[in-house]
This record gives C-alpha cells, sequence and structure tokens, in this order.
C-alpha cells in the first residue's frame, strides 16, 4: 500500500475519487495489497483472553458476531512508519492521540511515526463500534499485544541481521541496536524492507510494564487539531465527487404518521431536479443541496397523524402504566426486615426526561455506487453496522460494501443507527450518482435516538445510629447501567424495569446517551443519598464515608473533599455545596459543586464544580482531562436546561433556539483531578464524569435552600416549585 | 434571481453566476468548495457557519450571496497568512481548545471578530461575546484560554489581524 491511496485520518487530503477504489477483505488478499513490510493481526478473545468482557456489552444493533479472523492490524512500512489500523473512529473524544501513543510506546517507535486509519471498513479489522468508553479498556490491550509482538518480530530479524542474540538487543524510537556494542543497529525500516511478513499471534505477548511506559501517561495535545483549526477536516457532508446529487427527503410532521396523499409536480417543476419515490423513500434530488431543500417545499403531501395521548407532561404517569415487570439484578440480606429496623424511611420518585444528543454536525452520508461496488462516507459510530445495514438494503453483499467515517462532528452515543447513509445508498442506487444525504438540524432532532425518560422509585431507611439499614431501587425505563449502589447497606435489592430502549413505549426512538441509564441512576442514587445525610442530620461526605468499603471509592470521595477544601456541616448548610458518587465504565468519579440559588427566580448559579476521577492507569492525561472537562460541561446541559418537549410524535424543539444546550456564559469554574492508580488497568474515560452532574447540583440545590429537586432538567420553574413545597 | 455576483475569496476574485437570494453558506460549501464551514442550525443559532466580511463575522447561513458582492469574504481556509497560522488558531492547538473540531472554524472567526473589537477582553467579556456559538463537546474553558492568550500575542504587536 502506498501512502498515496490510505485514507488516514491525519491526512486527509487524498482524493476521495482515489479511496474509493475497491478494497479486498481476506486477510490474505489484505496482505497482496503491501508490497513490503510487516504486517501484526490479533484476534480478540479465544484462547489469548484479550478480549474484555466491557467490549460484549454495548448496543448490537444489525450486528454480525465477532469474526475468528482478527481484530486489531499493525503495519511497518519500508520507511519505517507504523499504521495502526483500527475499526474504532475518532468524534472528538481523542483516541487518534492516545491509541497512538498506545502503539508507539509498546512498538518502541516516536510517537510521530504513527499513522492511524480509523474507520475504514475495507482497510480496518471489523469492530463493533465506538462507544461505551471500551476503546482504551477494551481494544487497548489488544492493540498494545500487536505493537509487542511486532516489536518481538523485529527484534527476531534485528538477532538475524546483526548476529546477535535477541537478549543482547535494544530497541528505542524505531532503531534496534546491540547493547554491547551501539554502532550496531538496524532501523524497523530497514527490517521491513523486501518480502511481506505476516504474523498473527498465537501467544499471548509480554507486554511493558507502567514503569516502563515513555509514552504512554505522557500528556499529548490532540493530532488532529491543525486539521480543525484550518478548515482541512473533512467530515461526511465535507465528501465532494463529480457528478454529486445532494438529496432532501420528505418527511413526516410527527413519528407515527402515514403518507396518505401526495403531490410531487410543484417540486418537479424545479430546474435541473429529479424525484425519486421508492415506497417510503420520497426525495428531490439536485446539484445544489439549498436548490433542492427548496424545491421539497414545492411537494405537497397530507399525512394522518395520530391523536397525541402523550406529551412531556404526562408521559412519566404513561410510563409508568406501561412499564412491564422488572428483574432483580442486585440484592443482599432481607428488605423488609431491614425497613423493620429504620428509625426513619423515606421513599422518593424521581423523574428524567428525554434529551438530545445535538452534535453540532448533523448526520450525513455520501455514497457512491461504481463497477458493482457502493462506498460510502457516513457520520457513524459503527461503520462497520453501517455496512451491513446498507447491504440489505441495496441488495449487496457487504464485501461490496465499503464504509469511510471522516471525522465526525460529535455522536454521544446518538450516530449509530446509519439510517442517512442507508438513505443515501439507496438514492445513489435510484439515480446512478453520488448522492449526499445530510439532515436538517430539525431532521435531527426529529430523528434523534433520545437518552429516554424514566422513573425511579426508592425507599430506604437509617436506623438511630445514622446507619442505611435498607435500600429498595427500582429504576423504569432508563437502564441498568449504574442502577446497582455502591455503599454497604445491609438489607438492599436493585430491580431494573426493563433496560432496553425498543419496545413501542415511547412515542420515538430511544437510545444510548452519553453514558446510557447512568446519568439518571446516579441522580436519583446520590439524592437519595443525600436526602439519608441530611434525615441522619450529617455531613453529605461524612455520611458517604461511613457507609462506604469499596477502597477506590473511599480514596477518590476523600481526595475531592481535600482538594476543595471541604469542612463537614450537616446538610443543608445553607452554603450551596453539593457532592455526588458514580462509577461507570469502570471508573470511579466524585464530584463536589457550588451553587448559589436565586429564590426569586428560581435560577441556579453553579459556581464551581470539582471532579475527581480513578480511571486506572491513563494513557493520555491530557486527554482524559479534556473528557472530564467535556463530560461536566456537558452535564450541566441534562441537569439544569435540556429537555424534548413534544405532543404524540411531534417534537416541538425542533432547533438550538428551543434547545437550550451549555453555553459559554455562566459556566463554572471547573477543576479536574486524576487519582492515581498505576496497579489498575486503563479504565473508561469517555462518559464516566457526566454521570455525577445531575446529583452534584441537586444536592448543592438542597443544601443552599433545603429543596430537593426529584426532576431533571432543574429548570428555574421547578427549582421555585420545590422551594416552595421544602 | 440569478445574476453573475463577483467578490474576493480568501484573497482571491471569484465570480460565479447564481440566484443572488441564495444563502452565502450553501454557494460557499458547494460551488466554492469551502467545506470548512459548516451547517449547524440553518437559522443563525449555532455559529458553526461564521464568515469574514469586509473583516467582521456575520452568519453565511443567514446572509444571501448577494450581500457579498464587490466585499471581501474570509473563511476558516483563508486565515492563515503565508503559511503562517493566525494566532487564534495556533492558541487552538495549543490549548486544545477543540474535540470534535466540527464548530472551530465557527468559534476562531468569531473570535477574530470580538478580539478586533475589544483588544483586552476579560475572560467575561470573551464569554459573552462568543454566547451565540455553540460546542456541544464542552470544550468551552480551553476556547476562553485560547481567545485568551491569542488576544495577548495580538496586542505583543506580532499581528495586527
Amino acid at each position: 500500500m502506498s501512502s498515496s491511496d490510505e485514507h488516514t485520518l491525519g491526512s486527509l487530503e487524498s482524493e476521495p475519487a482515489r479511496v474509493a477504489q475497491a478494497q479486498p477483505h481476506s486477510r490474505r488478499e489484505f496482505l497482496e495489497r503491501f508490497g513490503g513490510g510487516i504486517a501484526i493481526f490479533v484476534t480478540f478473545g479465544g484462547k489469548l483472553g484479550l478480549l474484555d468482557q466491557a467490549e460484549a456489552q454495548g448496543p448490537h444493533r444489525g450486528q454480525s458476531g465477532v469474526p475468528t479472523d482478527f481484530n486489531a492490524f499493525v503495519r511497518i512500512a519500508e520507511d519505517g512508519r507504523v499504521t495502526c489500523l483500527t475499526g474504532k473512529i475518532e468524534m472528538g473524544q481523542g483516541p487518534i492521540t492516545s491509541l497512538a501513543q498506545t502503539m508507539a510506546d509498546e512498538l518502541d517507535v516516536p510517537f510521530e511515526m504513527v499513522d492511524m486509519v480509523m474507520g475504514d471498513t475495507d482497510l480496518c479489522p471489523w469492530d463493533r463500534g465506538t462507544w461505551g468508553s471500551l476503546t482504551t479498556r477494551a481494544f487497548g490491550p489488544v492493540l498494545r499485544a500487536a505493537a509487542a509482538e511486532a516489536r518481538g518480530v523485529l527484534l527476531e530479524l534485528a538477532s538475524q541481521q546483526l548476529s546477535v542474540p535477541v537478549s543482547q538487543l535494544e530497541a528505542k524510537d524505531g532503531v534496534i541496536f546491540d547493547q554491547t556494542n551501539k554502532q550496531k543497529q538496524v532501523t524497523y525500516g530497514e527490517l521491513a524492507k523486501g518480502k511481506p511478513i505476516a504474523r498473527h499471534l498465537t501467544v499471548k505477548p509480554e507486554l511493558k510494564d507502567v514503569s516502563q511506559f515513555r509514552i504512554m501517561g505522557q500528556p499529548k495535545l490532540r493530532r488532529d487539531s491543525f486539521e480543525k483549526v484550518t478548515g482541512k477536516a473533512k467530515y461526511a457532508a465535507d465528501i465532494r465527487l463529480p457528478g454529486m446529487l445532494y438529496a432532501k427527503i420528505l418527511r413526516p410532521p410527527g413519528h407515527g404518521a402515514k403518507l396518505k396523499k401526495v403531490d410531487t409536480s410543484g417540486a418537479r417543476k424545479v430546474d435541473g431536479v429529479r424525484l425519486v419515490e421508492a415506497g417510503d423513500l420520497i426525495a428531490v434530488l439536485h446539484e445544489l443541496p439549498d436548490v433542492a431543500q427548496g424545491a421539497l417545499g414545492q411537494i405537497k403531501a397530507n399525512f394522518d397523524v395520530p391523536d397525541a395521548t402523550v406529551t412531556d407532561e404526562n408521559i412519566h404517569e404513561h410510563l409508568l402504566r406501561v412499564a412491564p415487570k422488572g428483574d432483580v439484578t442486585a440484592k443482599a440480606g432481607n428488605v423488609d426486615k431491614g425497613r423493620k429496623l429504620a428509625s426513619r424511611t423515606i421513599e422518593t420518585r424521581f423523574f428524567d426526561g428525554y434529551v438530545a444528543h445535538a452534535p453540532i454536525e448533523t448526520h450525513a452520508a455520501l455514497a457512491q455506487i461504481e463497477g458493482g461496488k457502493c462506498t460510502v462516507w457516513a457520520s457513524t459510530q459503527n461503520p462497520f453496522g453501517a455496512r451491513d445495514k446498507i447491504a440489505r438494503a441495496i441488495g449487496f453483499s457487504p464485501d461490496k460494501v465499503r464504509v469511510i467515517t471522516p471525522f465526525v462532528g460529535g455522536a454521544f452515543g446518538g450516530k449509530t443507527s446509519n439510517v442517512q447513509a442507508v438513505e443515501a445508498a439507496r438514492l445513489a442506487q435510484a439515480v446512478g450518482r453520488p448522492v449526499q444525504v445530510m439532515r436538517t438540524r430539525e431532521e435531527e432532532f426529529f430523528y434523534d435516538t433520545f437518552r429516554p425518560a424514566a422513573v425511579v422509585d426508592i425507599r430506604s431507611g437509617i436506623d438511630g445510629s445514622g446507619r442505611m439499614t435498607f435500600w429498595d431501587y427500582e429504576v423504569l425505563f432508563a437502564g441498568q447501567r449504574g442502577a446497582e449502589h455502591f455503599y454497604e447497606i445491609p438489607n438492599h435489592r436493585t430491580t431494573v424495569r426493563p433496560s432496553g430502549w425498543s419496545g413501542g413505549s415511547h412515542p420515538f426512538a430511544t437510545g444510548a446517551w452519553r453514558a446510557p441509564a447512568n446519568n439518571t441512576n446516579t441522580f436519583a442514587r446520590e439524592s437519595q443519598i443525600n436526602a439519608m445525610a441530611a434525615a441522619a442530620g450529617a455531613d453529605a461526605i461524612e455520611f458517604r464515608l461511613k457507609h462506604l468499603g469499596d477502597p477506590r471509592m473511599l480514596r477518590v470521595l476523600k481526595t475531592a473533599a481535600q482538594r476543595f477544601d471541604w469542612t463537614p456541616a450537616a446538610t443543608p448548610s445553607k452554603r450551596g455545596f453539593g457532592v455526588a458518587c458514580g462509577i461507570d465504565a469502570g471508573t470511579y468519579v466524585a464530584a463536589i459543586a457550588e451553587v448559589a440559588v436565586d429564590a426569586r427566580s428560581g435560577e441556579v448559579e453553579v459556581k464551581r464544580v470539582l471532579c475527581a476521577q480513578e480511571m486506572g492507569i491513563v494513557v493520555n492525561p491530557q486527554g482524559a482531562t479534556i473528557q472530564m472537562e467535556g463530560c461536566v460541561t456537558m452535564g450541566l446541559g441534562y441537569a439544569l436546561s435540556e429537555e424534548v418537549h413534544f405532543r404524540g410524535g411531534q417534537i416541538l424543539d425542533t432547533n438550538f433556539h428551543r434547545y437550550e444546550i451549555p453555553r459559554f456564559s455562566g459556566l463554572p469554574k471547573i477543576e479536574t483531578l486524576l487519582v492515581e492508580a498505576n496497579d489498575i488497568p486503563p479504565q473508561g474515560g469517555g462518559e464516566p464524569a457526566i454521570v455525577v452532574m445531575g446529583a452534584v447540583i441537586a444536592n448543592a440545590i438542597h443544601d443552599a435552600t433545603g429543596a430537593r429537586l426529584k426532576r431533571m432538567p432543574m429548570t428555574p420553574g421547578r427549582v421555585k416549585a420545590a422551594m416552595q413545597e421544602a | 434571481m440569478t445574476a453573475t455576483i463577483s467578490f474576493q475569496l480568501n484573497g482571491e476574485r471569484v465570480r460565479l453566476k447564481a440566484d443572488e437570494n441564495r444563502k452565502l453558506l450553501w454557494v460557499l460549501r458547494t460551488e466554492l468548495e469551502q467545506t470548512g464551514t459548516k451547517y449547524g442550525c440553518g437559522r443563525g443559532s449555532c455559529g458553526a457557519c461564521v464568515v469574514l466580511v469586509n473583516d467582521s463575522p456575520i452568519r453565511s447561513c443567514m446572509a444571501r450571496v448577494g450581500s457579498v458582492r464587490g466585499k471581501e469574504v474570509v473563511t476558516i481556509e483563508g486565515l492563515a497568512k503565508g503559511g503562517e497560522l493566525h494566532p487564534l488558531q495556533k492558541a487552538f492547538m495549543e490549548h486544545d481548545a477543540l474535540q470534535c473540531g466540527f464548530c472551530t472554524p465557527g468559534m476562531i472567526l468569531s473570535a477574530y471578530g470580538l478580539l478586533r473589537s475589544t483588544r483586552e477582553p476579560s475572560r467575561e467579556e470573551i464569554a459573552k461575546g462568543m454566547d451565540p456559538n455553540l460546542c456541544r463537546c464542552g470544550a468551552h474553558t480551553r476556547i476562553i484560554d485560547a481567545i485568551e492568550a491569542a488576544a495577548a500575542e495580538l496586542r505583543n504587536g506580532k499581528r495586527t489581524t
């Protein structure tokens, strides 16, 4: 493979048409593409046990099974450059940097020598999708194994070439030298020259110990920022092909609406327009996207719109009515016995509304069908899932479909269903020209798979000594992640009803939203814990410490308290200090916030948020810190302002003037803290810190005012109402 | 109405035939292939489409292409001069003031306008000035840091705009 036909995220200069050439699929065919160099393949799972349990989690929509072939792929070229090919994608969360660090360190090459090729289904090994904060914790070890194996191969080759035993050799910065005579050396590039060598990992190689890390653990700036500050970075809607058309698709006014009558004659009169009417897919295509949009407006369509029965006002009553029985996912002791031991019992029902992903990049795809091969550039979190879905929709075999993932402009769990990629492929097939589908912001809100509205019921109690005697937790519709508590409570039970996102209970699609389920669960749990602390007349942190046994959480919470300069006081203390703890993706988080509440308006000013996180070994402390900052900032939205308003299947929040995401003004001082834990393997980083944001603010509001907020978002109106109740 | 429209784009004269009521955003992205200018909302609510017209930031999703006739338009692709990145571009890189990068062109060009009118803005003034620009990844604090740093560099006189 010459560098000119690689589609690297780091250099998106290559012509799309050239990138689009058909690519082979099997490992053997894969290798035939390379004139020389060394290729290393690694397979997940099996006897190597590299597959983390976590990789098996997450949405599996439309996925085929894990293949028996390879999952990680590393290539060392004759010029010494290292290419890491991965099905993971870059959507802002930073693996383009952290995976390159991982590779460089384990392989002993300079960080700058590693190129990343991501999310291209013809070039990269299969991957389920980029979600669940799994890239570092589950894919990382596989990549490290591949790099370590590659290093082993290079050492063997060097041993032959230099006639020096491997034990006497040392690798550093892409050069292998004789420890006894440093003049005797050979570069990786020199070793990679000639006949291609392919190795399939059969024995789990020895990985470096943390103490040997030279590049991992170092804070590294993003590698893609040059492209992103100069406008060179290409997103799916930025790809241009000769002859391409822009499609605008007829959409219903609400979910569940049925098309009764359509008159497309007005649109047909627009110069240069092409119309596609293929069953459910009615689209206007034009060489100019805005002209296509204008022509779409000329279509007269009548829809049967079902009567709106549920709205954002009564949705919770509806959900309580239709929720099926649940499963007990954790229990110990006897809840009824624990209840009898309690001198004070509190029952609380918590509510959460629908929340939108609202990435600034709307879903987009460009599809081209040429010579029996369909190539689609798509904004997606799961290019392989997109490939399979497109193949089914257009009647191609999956190996005749290639999905290329350019930079993704934010996703947060919302870019997994790939509907826009399927639409683009169907339209390209219909008109015989490349077709782009890019959603308008209104379509983006309409077709979003919202974080589900949910209800959490908690009953818990304390005895005379201020110890919790029981905990009875039931969550409806949010899901299981984060539902089980981590406190020492002798009698407890957690019930999850139901954890799926589908099932027709919601008036529209719902799905994974950054740390799915855990935001709702942590809001409810940590709010209730604080209510218990208040009932005990205790300090909110001391009450937690008294009930915590897990050393990881103890350490994180103590570190946060110390850094915040926390002085214990019974809550509510009038100081406006809140605390919340959470576990997500194997990572432990504790946050402390300070708020001020305007009693007259109910406005909450968040002044300060301190977030401490223990995530095991940290590959890129810079990237991890930025993810925490992003989580805190984004979390302020669902805590305070974000809620999807709707009437039946009609989404009333159509654009950013109605759906309020966090802005520059009014942001708190954000402090982040990584708690070192080099004895624990790397854990998730993209999501954990967001889970605490609802409760930390709710608890701070309670500490300031004595009012307990039971529903997110905590809008001024709800804050005022709660204050009147208190 | 279709007309011939000429203007300066990133230092070069462009002439094209277009309906002058079409929005500048789509003409830039389609005929002129300046895809660094992003669509985010189409109604001036997010700032992803901001470009400079005669050195002032405007929302290209709201501006008619006819309105830039004879004017000078600069998109993110044209901000670096003579191979040298603008201090704002450098500062965004040095501060990691971006994640997905989709709002970044609009952020940088909006900040450019802010620093033209306020040479030494406080953090509060930066936040207030940047408030109409949306970022979903939560890079806000770092964007403020970067703008503050770029303002200092611009004041030091290395580059005036």
